[in-house]
């Protein structure tokens, strides 16, 4: 009886509606949550020379499990990793917020401009895709250097007389961050605004609202998602961002991806870099949880 | 259903003034229009789609400016007013209800932005939440009511900071037939309870009968007629009102005898004998209207010379209360006969390709002579 019921529980388990769901899933498995695993092994171990020390080990019959939170505790004993993690927070934040301020009038702009201008004006906020990355940062370089573009043209008008110095400093590695993610805030700031019903703030302004109540009390609240989603865009790269603080960044602009790249690759230490990323994930978890629980909730409220 | 003598003598409190609006430069959307509006009446503007109506509606409420021509409300000129220092409120097509509030932010929306507060504002916002019903559901959302529901937290907020006008586009249009029919008396109710001005946009001339006390008809921009109810039905001044308003049977013959207490005109189905004159000459072109419910039928033939005419039935259409008939004429028009349905169904009633009788008094139709 039980052999016969196998081949048809096996069919079943082959049905084209799991395989469709599978493959998606075994490539996350494969590509997300067997590195992240593997990091979070790695996080528990010690280093031993060259390699990782075995986190279980099987002898006379017994099976030893050996955690090391050695490098978690560690974490929160040297101040510079604390600070790190603050100083990344808060230069993350920063950008979120100066993209936000910056890309909702331009997403504002270009949902209120005439239909067909709107996918040309679009295409100019990603045109800067097309190039490479590491060439526009580099170009940010040239640009604000002591005797770069913005100085050499400010001396020669006059307006100043010796460089400002701004390369190397949290201005040009705010400028620089700010400059990489405008677009990601951009596009869903503009995704939610063109959807806005203009009837809305019609109705806002017949009852009485200044256009600047108008647009708290409406505009704003209606894209609550848009603001959420590009600020998440924005805030979850940069928190991890490497290249740009890297090449913009002043020599101790404390960047959580640099100590990173220091533990791994100048330390050697990977069991302390893992137990570094594990945390750096912890913390963009929370603000994602918070997000799936707000979209939960408003997901009933779009549908009208 | 708002009587007419009661409003004839309040004082105006709209008043149009030789209104257009032309968009790009081309289109003529509202042409040269001037109305009044009396206190506490309730004004309905009707016509085709794309006549103007709701451009109309949306220069009173400030959304857009007029090319030209100015609007006074109260004496005061209000034309150049942003719609936020206008004391109107406007009931949308489709409500714009705000998403994001509950209904009873939605109705304390427009009282907030007056500075009311607390226990003020809290008073203000149930009496009218209860005026509409909908005491108990302050704390739904929007897309937790039903189609009605949601009409009425659309009237309860234009309706809540008292406004000096109140301006309806298509009130009715999201609901189905049945539920627009006991609505649209609630909704006179409660305006004539509140008693504010309305105007009123519809393309549904039923619903403009039922609620309106003065319709004006209007067609690519233009105010074709203004007046009430039964003016507009029982004598419009043009075939485009009287096809718009109603059905209609339109005969076009030549003015025969011209007097001032009556005319003839000869038409190629029949002479009509009609009980009113007209300013037109002998041997003018004009149109003779017909109503299909002011028509009988008969199965002897009339004596008397004219306002009948034989025709075949070619089509029936039972509808309950009554039945309409459509007559083939000798010369090929269809004539539409209403008859009310006096007793039951019997078997000797009249059946397609029966020969019969059509007759009608000389006080029942109107002369177009436009
Ligand atoms: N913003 C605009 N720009 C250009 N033309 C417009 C604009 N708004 C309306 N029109 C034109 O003006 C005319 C009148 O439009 P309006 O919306 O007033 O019609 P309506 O009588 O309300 O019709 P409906 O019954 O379909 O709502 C139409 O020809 C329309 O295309
Ligand atoms: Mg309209």
């Amino acid at each position: 009886m039980r052999k016969q019921s196998i081949m048809p529980r096996l069919r079943r388990l082959f049905t084209v509606r799991n395989l469709v769901i599978g493959i998606p899933m075994i490539w996350l498995f494969a590509l997300a949550a067997a590195p992240l695993l593997l990091v979070l092994n790695i996080s528990l171990a010690h280093m031993e020379v060259t390699s990782v020390s075995s986190l279980w080990h099987w002898a006379d019959n017994e099976l030893t499990l050996k955690f090391n939170f050695g490098n978690y505790l560690y974490l929160g004993e040297d101040s510079l990793y604390f600070d790190t993690y603050v100083s990344s927070l808060k230069f993350a934040a920063l950008t979120t917020l100066y993209c936000l301020i910056v890309g909702y009038p331009f997403a504002y702009f270009i949902s209120r401009a005439p239909e067909h201008l709107r996918t040309m004006l679009l295409m100019l906020v990603m045109l800067p895709f097309w190039t490479s990355f590491l060439l526009r940062i580099y170009a940010w370089k040239a640009l604000l250097a002591d005797n770069g573009v913005v100085n050499n043209g400010l001396m020669g008008l006059g307006v100043i007389a010796s460089p400002i110095h701004m390369m190397h400093t949290s201005f040009s590695l705010t400028i620089g961050m700010v400059y990489a993610y405008l677009p990601f805030m951009v596009l869903p700031l503009y995704a939610t605004l063109v959807k806005l019903d203009g009837r809305m703030l019609e109705a806002a302004a017949d009852l009485g609202a200044s256009p600047f109540k108008t647009f708290w009390l409406v505009t704003v609240p209606l894209t609550k998602r848009g603001i959420i989603a590009g600020s998440l865009l924005v805030f979850i790269p940069a928190f991890g961002e490497y290249v740009i603080p890297e090449l913009l960044g002043g020599p101790r602009t404390l960047m959580i991806a640099r100590v990173l790249w220091d533990e791994f690759f100048s330390n050697n230490d990977w069991p302390m870099a893992s137990a570094v990323t594990i945390v750096m994930i912890l913390l963009i978890l929370v603000p994602m949880a918070l997000f799936n629980r707000y979209n939960d909730e408003t997901r009933l409220g779009e549908k009208s | 259903m708002a009587s007419v003598t009661a409003t004839t003598d309040r004082e105006v409190l709209l008043k149009i003034d030789g209104v257009s609006k032309i968009f790009d430069g081309v289109v003529k959307a509202v042409d040269n229009v001037s109305l009044s509006v009396k206190k506490g009446e309730i004004f309905a503007l009707v016509g085709s789609s794309g006549c103007g109506k709701s451009t109309l509606l949306r220069m009173l409420a400030g959304f857009e400016t007029p090319t030209s021509g100015r609007i006074y409300l109260s004496g005061q000129d209000i034309t150049d007013l942003t719609p936020y220092e206008r004391p109107v409120n406007m009931m949308f097509q489709s409500y714009a209800l705000f998403p994001h509030l509950n209904v009873w932010d939605n109705v304390a929306f427009g009282l907030r932005r007056d500075g009311l507060k607390g226990a003020e504002l809290a008073e203000r916002v149930d009496a009218m939440l209860s005026l509409v019903q909908l005491s108990k559901y302050g704390k739904r959302k929007p897309h937790q009511l039903s189609g009605g529901q949601q009409q009425r937290v659309a009237l309860a907020r234009s309706l809540a900071k008292r406004p000096t006008l109140l301006l309806l586009d298509e009130p009715l249009g999201a609901l189905d037939k049945k539920l627009r029919e006991t609505t649209q008396l609630e909704l006179v109710n409660i305006i004539e309870q509140v008693g504010v001005t309305c105007v009123l946009v519809t393309h549904d001339q039923e619903e403009a009968m039922t609620m309106a006390s003065h319709i004006a008809v209007m067609d690519e921009g233009y105010f074709l007629q203004v007046g009430t109810p039964d003016e507009i039905y029982e004598t419009p001044n043009s075939r485009f009102v009287a096809g718009f308003v109603g059905n209609v049977n339109i005969f076009e013959g030549k003015v025969d005898e011209d007097e001032p207490d009556h005319i003839t005109v000869i038409c190629p189905e029949c002479t009509h004998y009609v009980g009113h004159g007209i300013t037109g000459t002998s041997g003018m072109r004009v149109a003779v209207a017909l109503r299909p419910e002011k028509i009988q039928l008969s199965s002897v033939q009339p004596n008397k010379n004219h306002n009948w005419c034989a025709g075949e039935v070619v089509e029936i259409a039972y509808l309950g209360p009554h039945t309409t008939y459509h007559l083939k004429l000798k010369t090929g028009m269809v004539l539409k006969v209403q008859q009310p349905n006096l007793t039951r169904k019997m078997a000797d009633d009249l059946t397609w390709g029966d020969h019969v009788f059509a007759h009608w008094t000389r006080d029942a139709m109107v002369v177009l002579t436009e």
